[in-house]
């Protein structure tokens, strides 16, 4: 078994399965200010993966960029149109 | 079955990226709502993104940022297996910020739409040009 | 539709899975991505441009053209926003949807990003500073700095942010980034050498791998810049709908 090349498999296996289910949620959610913030924390997981991965900067990035800035630009467009969504 | 499962294991990483893939491959073609598959694209992109990074990971090294080295005179001999590869860092890292403006101009034209048509359901918006 | 999206989806997954066979394994030192470019990187970039971050030197000397016209991209994705949504008084006929108007003032939340927004700000010239030592560098500072902005005119309103930090200042504060980032491109072709080499930086007094350092710092402030007016004016124009009366 070759889990090593990661610093924990454990970690590694349950963020991967967090980010995979906040992704489908994202997309099945009616709601489009709660698809919004389940962006966020997409991305939020995503960033905690690339640490992981050892890109230090582009975990920084994400973290200011897909987990504030896009989440609250996603927010303000989700407010002026209509809210639920047919799928 | 036994050499299939190892061959699984020492690839995770590029199996959950062909599974973010897929998700926002299948988002952005069947979602009804133009937001959803706004959101779609961005799950595509972080996915490739993933793809990249774990790509520059190697077993046992340490993050790009040279130890031991301050001002001029720093460097000791660097091993390059030691430090993860800087390459597809830097290439993502521009990727990411280039993606929340992308984000930020499909989101206009979206309530450009909205202003418009009224809605952003795909298929009334259809109808909406049909009338 | 959804049946077609599927079967479309099934059929490029198929096509990856027969393609990973192919791919190195994960963590392998020698891996093709591994062994060509990048170890040149990790070896001379230190030696050549005093900067021990490697993925800032890269970013912003080795890859230097690619780093100014990203932060090209940033500038004319605001413009867009802008000329898609900006409505002018006259041209709106009625709101899209009215809202409930504020009542009062948030006493807490007002307080908290009052203490907030300084410590946010003085660390994103921390990060901007310290990118070439730590992870950071202009993108991220920009972000912050950006953030600074929009947590004020979430806890306040917009009006009242737009008042200190109007959109003429964003649109000018945006273009003088990328002003910053070609200038000292142009600087370095003035002095003799080629678009953006920071060797010829020298006459002011470093040494040629000081040059590289300090131009490095001097390409991040201008992306800086450029990305903190461009993220503030997203979120102003978006949050808006293009009216700058009211935002979230």
């Amino acid at each position: 078994m070759n889990w090593d090349a990661s610093l924990l498999w454990q970690f590694d296996v349950l963020i991967i399965t967090m980010v995979i289910l906040c992704a489908v949620a994202a997309l099945t959610v009616r709601d489009l200010v709660s698809c919004a913030i389940i962006g966020g924390a997409y991305s939020f997981l995503m960033c905690l993966l690339w640490t992981e991965m050892l890109a230090v900067d582009v975990a920084f990035t994400e973290a200011a960029v897909g987990a504030g800035v896009s989440t609250v630009l996603l927010l303000g467009t989700a407010l002026h149109i209509k809210r639920k969504s047919k799928d | 079955m036994a050499d299939f499962l190892p061959y699984i294991v020492a690839k995770y990483n590029y199996w959950a990226a062909l599974v973010l893939l897929l998700i926002g491959l299948y988002g952005m073609i069947a979602k009804n709502n133009l937001l959803k598959k706004v959101i779609a694209m961005s799950i595509f992109q972080s996915a490739i993104i993933l793809f990249y990074v774990s790509m520059g990971d190697k077993k046992g090294s340490t993050i790009p940022i040279l130890l031991h080295g301050h001002g001029e005179h720093g460097a000791l001999a660097i091993d390059p297996s030691q430090y993860a590869n800087p390459l597809p860092h830097v290439l993502m890292l521009t990727a990411i910020v280039v993606g929340v403006s992308t984000l930020g101009v499909a989101l206009a034209v979206l309530q450009k739409i909205h202003r418009v048509h009224g809605t952003i359901e795909e298929d009334e918006i259809l109808e909406s040009i049909e009338e | 539709m959804k049946k077609i999206a599927l079967l479309i989806t099934l059929a490029v997954g198929a096509l990856l899975i027969l393609a990973a066979e192919d791919f190195p394994r994960w963590g392998d030192a020698h891996a093709p991505a591994n062994d060509y470019l990048s170890p040149y990187y990790i070896e001379k970039s230190l030696e050549e441009t005093a900067v021990p971050n490697i993925v800032t030197a890269v970013l912003a000397d080795y890859r230097g053209y690619d780093t100014m016209f990203e932060t090209t991209v940033i500038f004319c994705a605001g413009i867009t926003v802008l000329t898609l949504l900006r409505r002018t008084q006259r041209k709106a006929p009625k709101a899209v949807r009215p809202r409930p108007a504020r009542q009062g003032a948030d006493v807490i939340l007002q307080s908290a990003s009052r203490l907030l927004v300084p410590v946010m700000q003085i660390f994103a010239l921390y990060v901007l500073a310290l990118g070439h030592h730590s992870p950071g560098g202009g993108f991220q500072a920009g972000v912050i700095l950006g953030a600074s902005f929009i947590l004020l005119a979430l806890s306040y309103d917009l009006k009242t942010m737009l008042a200190r930090l109007s959109e003429n200042t964003l649109l000018r504060l945006s273009a003088l980034g990328v002003i910053i980032y070609a200038g000292i491109g142009a600087l370095c072709l003035l002095l003799g050498d080629n678009f953006l080499a920071y060797a010829a930086l020298k006459v002011f007094g470093f040494s040629e791998v000081m040059a590289h350092s300090h131009g490095i710092l001097g390409v991040e402030l201008g992306v800086a810049v450029t990305v903190m007016a461009i993220m503030f004016s997203l979120y102003v124009d978006l949050a808006s709908g293009g009216d700058l009366d009211e935002g979230l």
